[in-house]
């Protein structure tokens, strides 16, 4: 991790829809090769500063840098430079994985000749060539999220953004999946996550919390749970989403 | 570019060619509905059934029940000397028309009078009823015409109120409607399908986060059923000519631009669906009600027009299939050119251009 090289810089960014504010002056900084996990109860504004930082949506006002490119002006440019997959749906059930391959490169403009390159270089490295002809409906939900990561990898992007990623996943495999992230993030990619599991958040190199739009905390796993006298993450979290109950 | 297309068009024909009932709905249902309609569902008749109440029983009057039955279409099963026992006949179904010949017949024709055939047929059969008055319209003028020459053709008067099918074939009728419906089914309801699936799915959303400019995800996602609608019309238009003998008078471009305009504007339809809807099912009720129903019903496809009540004649005007049929057969039947047939192009055009310009709006709101 380079802390000297920000691919996500964030400044006073903030979205509103009509008189509610979802995303209020959240300013923080994702660093070259990080695993930042992004995290938030429902509702808090996460889903909307995910849309604004992949170029979906527009702030209403401040400043947001993504791979070096403007929100405001270059959202384009950001879709071309970053990788998105979320567990719900990041692939064609009806297609086989070879022809997903196929499609997602195209769709980021690879030449047939990578493309087939890729699907090969794919197929070996996540064991599938026997089933590399089979609907990607029939195959175990494992092998899909795998194959949803490398194809969100596939044009080589310096940012993936994994939205919920492991949602509904066993540990076991959720456990080999992030070793996936996690040799990723050590080749120099960015990696901007989203989870409902609080033990996977220990798995980051440093943890935002949102609460009602702002960024509520910020820090390692290690720092926070000293900062808030927790001994897991789950506990952090808890006491700062409903402080109320404790 | 040009490979990312290809590579999105790719993906489409699969999910096209996985989905058994999409492509049942794509190659079959054409097929199947012209059969249908060419050999079951023809409203030509062959010697439907006629009672007859001679008030005059004279010698023209006996000439033209035989020239009635001459031709083939309609037989005499029976001869009533009284009105009551035609509401019998009628009640009991054995018969589609009665014909009631005045007194004095035959002097009043050759005292060069008028006389008014009366005409009872089977309202409860519209579509029937009307065709059988057709044929007997034109009976009764060759009748006149054979007996006293071409200028008494006025003496007898039938008062036909409408004439739905002059040419008395029905091909010409179903011909351009089963292409309406086909073309509506798959432009419009299995593109907003298909949308409404990826919608449903999510993975409309990783489209919207791809590079791919929105555009071209739509004109990704249509253009393969562009492609098949087109080549359905052609099956379509080819089984009318060769098989039932639709006639093609006018001009083949022009027909075929004509297609590909009603596709467009099918097409726009979808689309404007499926940027209104979030999942499969409600896509299906929205292009079922919407689209198929007025196809159906309200194109004078099935049901003709000028028997509707004012209300619905009104509706029909909104209903891209009736000018779509007007065009066709238009093109078809009396080889008529855009100088005959620009305001149903027009229509066609105004239409299809005002629901890809309020697609354009919802599907930019939604990526918002």
């Amino acid at each position: 991790m380079n802390h000297n090289t920000a691919t996500i810089a964030v400044r006073e960014l903030t979205r509103k829809f009509g008189p509610f504010t979802a995303v209020d002056h959240i300013s923080f900084d994702v660093y070259a090769g990080e695993v930042f996990g992004f995290l938030g109860a429902n509702g808090a504004g996460k889903t909307t500063a995910i849309r604004i930082l992949t170029g979906l949506l527009m702030p209403t006002s401040g400043q947001a840098q993504v791979a070096g490119f403007d929100v405001w002006r270059q959202p384009e440019q950001i879709k071309r430079h970053i990788g998105y997959m979320s567990q719900k749906f990041s692939l064609y059930q009806d297609l086989t994985p070879l022809e997903n391959i196929r499609f997602f490169g195209g769709v980021y403009g690879l030449s047939l000749r990578t493309i087939r390159q890729k699907s090969e270089m794919l197929m070996e490295r996540l064991g599938m060539q026997a089933v590399a002809h089979r609907l990607v409906g029939t195959l175990p939900l494992g092998w899909r999220q795998k194959l949803a990561f490398s194809l969100a990898l596939l044009h080589e992007p310096r940012i993936v953004f994994l939205d919920e990623p492991t949602s509904g996943v066993d540990p076991l495999t959720r456990r080999t999946f992030w070793e996936m992230i996690r040799t990723e993030a050590a080749k120099g990619t960015t990696i901007f996550v989203t989870t409902h599991y609080m033990d996977e958040a220990e798995y980051c190199d440093r943890v935002s919390i949102m609460v009602r739009g702002h960024i509520a905390a910020l820090d390692t796993p290690q720092a926070l749970k000293v900062q808030f006298g927790a001994e897991h993450m789950e506990a952090v979290f808890l006491k700062l989403t409903r402080p109320s109950e404790l | 570019m040009v490979a990312t297309f290809w590579a999105f068009v790719q993906k489409e024909f699969f999910h096209i060619l996985r989905d058994r009932r999409t492509l049942f709905v794509m190659l079959g249902m054409p097929f199947a509905l012209v059969l249908l309609f060419g050999y079951a569902v023809t409203t030509d008749f062959k010697h439907a059934s006629v009672a007859v109440y001679d008030q005059s029983g004279d010698m023209w009057s006996q000439r033209l029940i035989h020239q009635m039955q001459a031709g083939g279409y309609f037989s005499v099963v029976a001869s009533v000397s009284r009105k009551e026992e035609i509401d019998r006949l009628f009640r009991q179904g054995k018969i589609k028309v009665a014909v009631v010949i005045p007194s004095h017949f035959g002097e009043s024709l050759m005292g060069c009078e008028p006389v008014q055939l009366q005409l009872l047929s089977d309202g409860s059969e519209p579509n029937i009823a009307l065709t059988l008055v057709s044929y007997m319209n034109d009976i009764s003028t060759r009748f006149v015409n054979e007996a006293l020459g071409s200028s008494a053709q006025w003496l007898i008067s039938l008062q036909p109120r409408m004439v739905y099918n002059p040419a008395l074939r029905s091909v010409y009728m179903f011909v351009p409607g089963v292409i309406a419906v086909v073309l509506m089914l798959i432009s419009a309801m299995l593109t907003s399908l298909s949308i409404a699936r990826e919608k449903e799915r999510g993975t409309l959303n990783l489209l919207l986060i791809s590079p791919l400019p929105p555009l071209l995800i739509i004109v990704g996602k249509v253009l393969p059923y562009v492609l098949l609608s087109f080549f359905n019309a052609l099956v379509i238009i080819g089984m009318g000519i060769e098989v039932f003998g639709m006639r093609m008078w006018g001009s083949w471009p022009f027909l075929l631009l004509s297609c590909l305009l009603f596709i467009l504007t099918a097409l726009s339809l979808g689309v404007f669906i499926s940027t209104r809807v979030r999942t499969q099912q409600t896509a299906l009720f929205a292009s079922l009600l919407g689209l198929m129903l007025p196809t159906v019903l309200l194109s004078g496809y099935i049901f003709p027009i000028e028997s509707m009540p004012t209300p619905l004649q009104v509706i029909s005007n909104v209903t891209p299939a009736k000018w779509f049929i007007i065009l066709l057969k238009g093109i078809m039947l009396k080889g008529g050119g855009l100088d005959a047939l620009w305001v149903p192009v027009a229509v066609l055009s105004g239409m299809t251009v005002f629901f890809i310009l309020l697609s354009w709006k919802s599907f930019k709101l939604h990526v918002e």
